[in-house]
């Protein structure tokens, strides 16, 4: 039996009657690095909300590891080990650097615990550690509102993998940055999909290739074009059509 | 390694030092206000003050919530009485056996309503009027913010709320002698009157007291990660759940420490004033106290009391003075907070004026060539270590 972290049923959003989603099916394998293209409004996003517990769907289900996702408040999800970064990078602006990653460390998220419990020698390791994964130890105690766009992506990311998810789910990582910094963030990638299953949804093609070594999913109008590697993905008349029929090559 | 060391015990000893002067202030705070006002001031101004310290622990409370938590409340009006409340029920019942407080027979009251009952007993008192406001913060916290109810939706609701609890007590001259409140002045505490200078002295510095202790009840809050968690909240309340908190939680646990807080200043407030009414629940005086915390700069703690202090000192001169003019200068107060200094006086000392001051001391030099470098966190970085390599 494949070892199946994340599958998608006949899934559908509808919003008044709109359908975002449209009998969707999808499933990647734990240790996978999938990256999710598809032109403006293919429901990119939703998916992403739906995994995470934003959007309830309205058929169809999602299980993580084989437990369904249906009705679990957002903050559960998470806890079960699914990370999201957002299109624009949210990090907490009046907080330090460090201070944000501090908080997505702590091991026990209840509220008592928060108050009483000092922070422990591990998880003040496991900082120190991020912060020289993500290149930001000068900047450690920053107010995060002092730093550029792409250090906010970095320290975005860096606060995801602090929750040690086991699905990292990245929307758009690359938008905004100049072209190193994207390179900076496709590297940063790649290092962690050797431990870690990613969803990857992204626009900037150069990016994708930089990053789909694996298997490459296109969405269309809510469902699923079609699936395969970059190679094939690009090749194929039906996204040519729809998407990448744009894309000088 | 051992450079991170050293800086370690570098900042260590800079701490050391912070809290030596710290604790220097806040002595001999205590020494003007314990010792010297109260031998300088007439016994009405000393009263007066005393009400002020009072209204500052509710500012404290507001500042947690509002200023650290990011939601406005507009009902603290409803905690600060629940306090007031408690306390003066306590003190209507020091009468001898058999007898109720007079406003009761007014109305025909036979009987003391059964929640009076429990109100004689003084630790019991002491425990409600922190306790209940508490836990009506907490119910009504509870209800909203698990909706996800935020932003100025809650402050409407809480609003509503204030309304809701203000007419209510109005309407309760049986229980609670309604719009007329409860005097405490002709009361007796522990045998003595309420209004005696004995009492009202030992109240005064009991104000003091409980002052420093919300204070730094206020500092232990939000220093650690539970602090940053709240600013957290308030800066991006999405974010938060997807990394795994509950925010509810903490809301309603906040909200209900804010209420219990200001439940303790209502009880304060109520034996300096000498009587709690229902009016202490209108709407200005709720909004006002929100202003007294923007005053001083939200999420500083210090600035609540401060702001609080100004406003209401600002207001008792400018009245007797010039009665015609304070609502004008409460009006352009607010207004000048908001458009000069939106983080209040003690943001503004300590983003702006306490470095132009330092400047201007020659406490601290000035790169004139690269103002950059002064701001580069690597240049900053080295410069610390270059610093500890030297010593």
């Amino acid at each position: 039996m494949s070892n199946k972290i994340l599958e998608i049923q006949d899934l559908t959003v509808s919003f008044d009657g709109f359908k975002a989603l449209n009998n969707l099916n999808f499933s990647m394998n734990s240790g996978e690095l999938r990256v999710i293209i598809g032109p403006n409004g293919a429901g990119k996003t939703t998916f992403l909300d739906v995994i995470t517990g934003k959007v309830q769907p309205t058929v169809g289900r999602v299980l993580f590891n084989g437990n369904n996702l249906k009705k679990t408040p957002e903050y559960k999800i998470a806890r079960m080990g699914i990370g999201r970064k957002f299109q624009t990078p949210r990090v907490y602006l009046n907080l330090t650097v460090r201070e944000n990653l501090n908080l997505v460390c702590n091991r026990n998220k209840n509220v008592f615990s928060t108050l009483f419990k000092k922070p422990q020698s591990t998880e003040q390791r496991t900082v120190a550690g991020l912060l020289e994964t993500i290149g930001l130890e000068a900047k450690a105690n920053a107010p995060a509102t002092l730093l550029s766009h792409g250090e906010k992506q970095r320290l975005e990311i860096g606060m995801l993998v602090a929750q040690s998810p086991d699905l990292l789910l990245v929307d758009e990582p690359a938008a905004g940055l100049t072209d190193e910094e994207t390179e900076n963030v496709g590297s940063l990638l790649l290092a962690l999909a050797e431990s870690h299953s990613i969803i990857a949804i992204e626009h900037d093609m150069e990016f994708v290739r930089q990053i789909a070594n694996d298997r490459v999913t296109v969405l269309h109008e809510g469902s699923v074009l079609c699936e395969g590697t970059m190679e094939e993905v690009q090749n194929d008349p039906r996204v040519v059509e729809v998407y990448l029929g744009e894309v000088p090559e | 390694m051992d450079f991170n060391q050293a800086i370690a015990t570098k900042t260590k000893k800079q701490k050391k030092r912070k809290r030596i002067i710290e604790i220097s202030i806040v002595v001999g705070l205590i020494i003007i206000f314990v010792i010297i006002l109260p031998s300088v001031l007439p016994a009405f101004r000393l009263r007066l003050l005393g009400r002020f310290l009072s209204l500052a622990i509710v500012a404290l409370g507001i500042d947690l919530i509002w200023g650290y938590t990011g939601l406005l409340s507009l009902g603290h009006g409803i905690f600060f009485a629940l306090g007031g409340y408690a306390l003066a029920m306590h003190l209507k019942l020091q009468l001898p056996d058999g007898q109720l407080p007079e406003f009761f027979t007014l109305y025909g009251v036979r009987e003391l309503p059964w929640f009076w009952q429990p109100f004689y007993s003084f630790p019991f008192t002491i425990l409600a009027l922190i306790i209940i406001p508490g836990i009506v913060a907490a119910l009504l916290g509870y209800l909203v913010f698990r909706n996800r109810i935020k932003g100025v939706y809650f402050s409407i609701i809480t609003q509503a709320a204030l309304l809701v609890f203000f007419n209510f007590f109005n309407g309760q001259q049986k229980l609670i002698n309604g719009t007329n409140g409860l005097k405490t002045d002709t009361e007796k505490i522990f045998d003595i009157l309420v209004s005696s200078s004995s009492v009202q002295r030992t109240v005064y510095i009991l104000t003091i007291l409980v002052l420093i202790v919300i204070y730094y009840l206020g500092r232990w809050l939000t220093s650690g990660r539970f602090g940053r968690l709240l600013i957290a909240i308030r800066d991006d309340e999405t974010r938060v759940r997807f990394s795994g908190y509950d925010p509810t939680g903490y809301k309603v646990l906040v909200f209900a420490i804010s209420g219990a807080i200001a439940g303790i200043a209502g009880a304060l407030y109520t034996i300096q004033t000498g009587i709690i009414t229902p009016s202490v629940m209108n709407v200005a005086f709720s909004i006002e106290m929100v202003i007294w915390v923007a005053v001083g700069g939200r999420a500083t703690l210090i600035g609540a009391i401060i702001g609080t202090l100004l406003v209401r000192l600002a207001q008792t001169f400018l009245s007797e003075r010039f009665p015609e003019i304070w609502l004008f200068f409460q009006g352009s107060l607010f207004l000048i907070v908001v458009t000069v200094l939106p983080d209040g006086i003690v943001g503004w000392w300590r983003n702006y004026a306490w470095q132009k001051l330092q400047l201007l001391l020659g406490l601290r030099s000035q790169t004139v060539t690269y103002p950059s470098l002064e701001s580069d966190f690597e240049v900053q970085q080295e410069k610390q270590k270059l610093s500890v390599k030297d010593e």
